[in-house]
């Protein structure tokens, strides 16, 4: 199973490439100047997403490297004990929304510590693959157009990281058996 | 909102470093961050080159208007002021199978191409985003993920008996997040009727 869908995994990209320029050039398109007219535009709509990264990424490196991240996982420790997360994932739960990277060297770290197969390490490999980062996706794609004014998308964005977040842990735990 | 977090963000990170005799941080944490916006930016480029040319490539060849027509009553459900035959319903759905494919990189410059698109259909204030908008960022922050690859990478370096024993949790949980994403944001635009 592993093996068929890492094979798999392995042959989509170059599958949909193969896919695209087949049809394209059965339809008769000038391949090579329709993909360089496309790329083109590439540079600008990279560019345009730098300032609100930095902006961004600033906020979270402060808040990571002062400790304040730290304090919050404390402060909130109880509450999460309350829904069944334990207190070892929750600077990963608060991470996750905001940094990718920074989420994914926190799973890396529980299940380098604790194993891939204890519960930890289960719980911590099904939050990294469920949830993409809120905050990245907002401001990269908001930013690319020029959007300031999010309106109510940033609450969906949370209350969705907040519903993954149970059914994650409820539903490894069904899977798994785990303890409570 | 963001303003607020982000304010709160910054604000508490100089607080909680001065108060724990740890100032010296922040500086250094900052330009560190601002190295990182820039450095993701940068190699953006890149990607997004090369997915907006084939993007580009599959839009002559007719085939984002064959995914477009397959997936469009469920898409035109999601997304009511979107035409069917815009351009950004092709972007939208080229998007989320990238995403649940688990193919990041592909996604994020469909996911670009869909916002400009839909920028250009945004009836209201051009810094304000429209519900079509906040319909895609919804999806995309929830997306279901068939194959999270690498967590499943990380999970075989580190001696796994099973290292995609992860794959069946994580699409259950993440079908759960997609349908409350779903539901809110159509909870959301009866609230916040007022705007485009």
């Amino acid at each position: 199973m592993y093996e068929l869908i890492t094979q798999l995994s392995r042959w989509v990209v170059p599958g949909l490439i193969a896919i695209v320029l087949v049809t394209a050039w059965v339809r008769r398109v000038n391949v090579f100047e329709v993909f360089v007219a496309g790329a083109e535009q590439g540079f600008s709509t990279a560019i345009r997403t730098i300032p609100y990264l930095v902006a961004m990424l600033v906020a979270i490196h402060i808040f990571r490297a002062s400790g304040a991240m730290q304090l919050m996982a404390q402060a909130l420790a109880p509450w999460l004990a309350w829904i069944g997360l334990p207190p070892e994932l929750l600077p990963h739960a608060i991470m996750r929304p905001l940094s990718g990277g920074a989420a994914l060297g926190i799973a890396t770290d529980i299940i380098a510590r604790y194993g891939p197969d204890s519960f930890l390490g289960l719980l911590v490999s099904t939050m990294q693959g469920t949830s993409d980062t809120t905050f990245y996706v907002l401001t990269l794609y908001f930013g690319s157009v020029g959007i300031v004014r999010y309106r109510y998308s940033i609450y969906t964005g949370l209350a969705a990281d907040l519903i993954t977040l149970l059914a994650s842990i409820a539903v490894v735990r069904m899977a798994f058996h785990a303890g409570l | 909102m963001v303003n607020l977090i982000w304010l709160a963000m910054i604000l508490t990170g100089i607080a909680v470093a001065g108060w724990q005799n740890n100032i010296q941080v922040v500086t250094q944490a900052a330009l560190e961050g601002a190295a990182q916006g820039v450095k993701t930016s940068l190699g953006l480029i890149a990607i997004i080159s090369f997915w907006l040319g084939i993007m580009k490539l599959a839009e002559a060849a007719g085939l984002v208007q064959a995914l477009a027509w397959l997936l469009s009553p469920l898409i035109r459900w999601l997304f009511p002021e979107i035409p069917r035959q815009h351009p950004a319903m092709g972007a939208i759905i080229l998007n989320l199978s990238a995403n649940i494919l688990g193919l990041g990189n592909a996604a994020t410059p469909m996911g670009l191409i869909a916002m400009r698109e839909m920028q250009q259909l945004n009836r209201g204030d051009p810094r304000t985003a429209s519900k079509s908008m906040c319909t895609f960022l919804a999806l995309n922050t929830s997306c279901i993920t068939i194959v999270p690859s690498t967590i499943i990478g990380i999970r075989a370096m580190h001696g796994s008996a099973d290292p995609t024993a992860i794959v069946g949790t994580t699409i259950l949980a993440t079908a759960c997040g997609m349908t409350g994403a779903i539901i809110l944001d159509k909870i959301f635009r009866r609230i916040y009727k007022h705007t485009a």
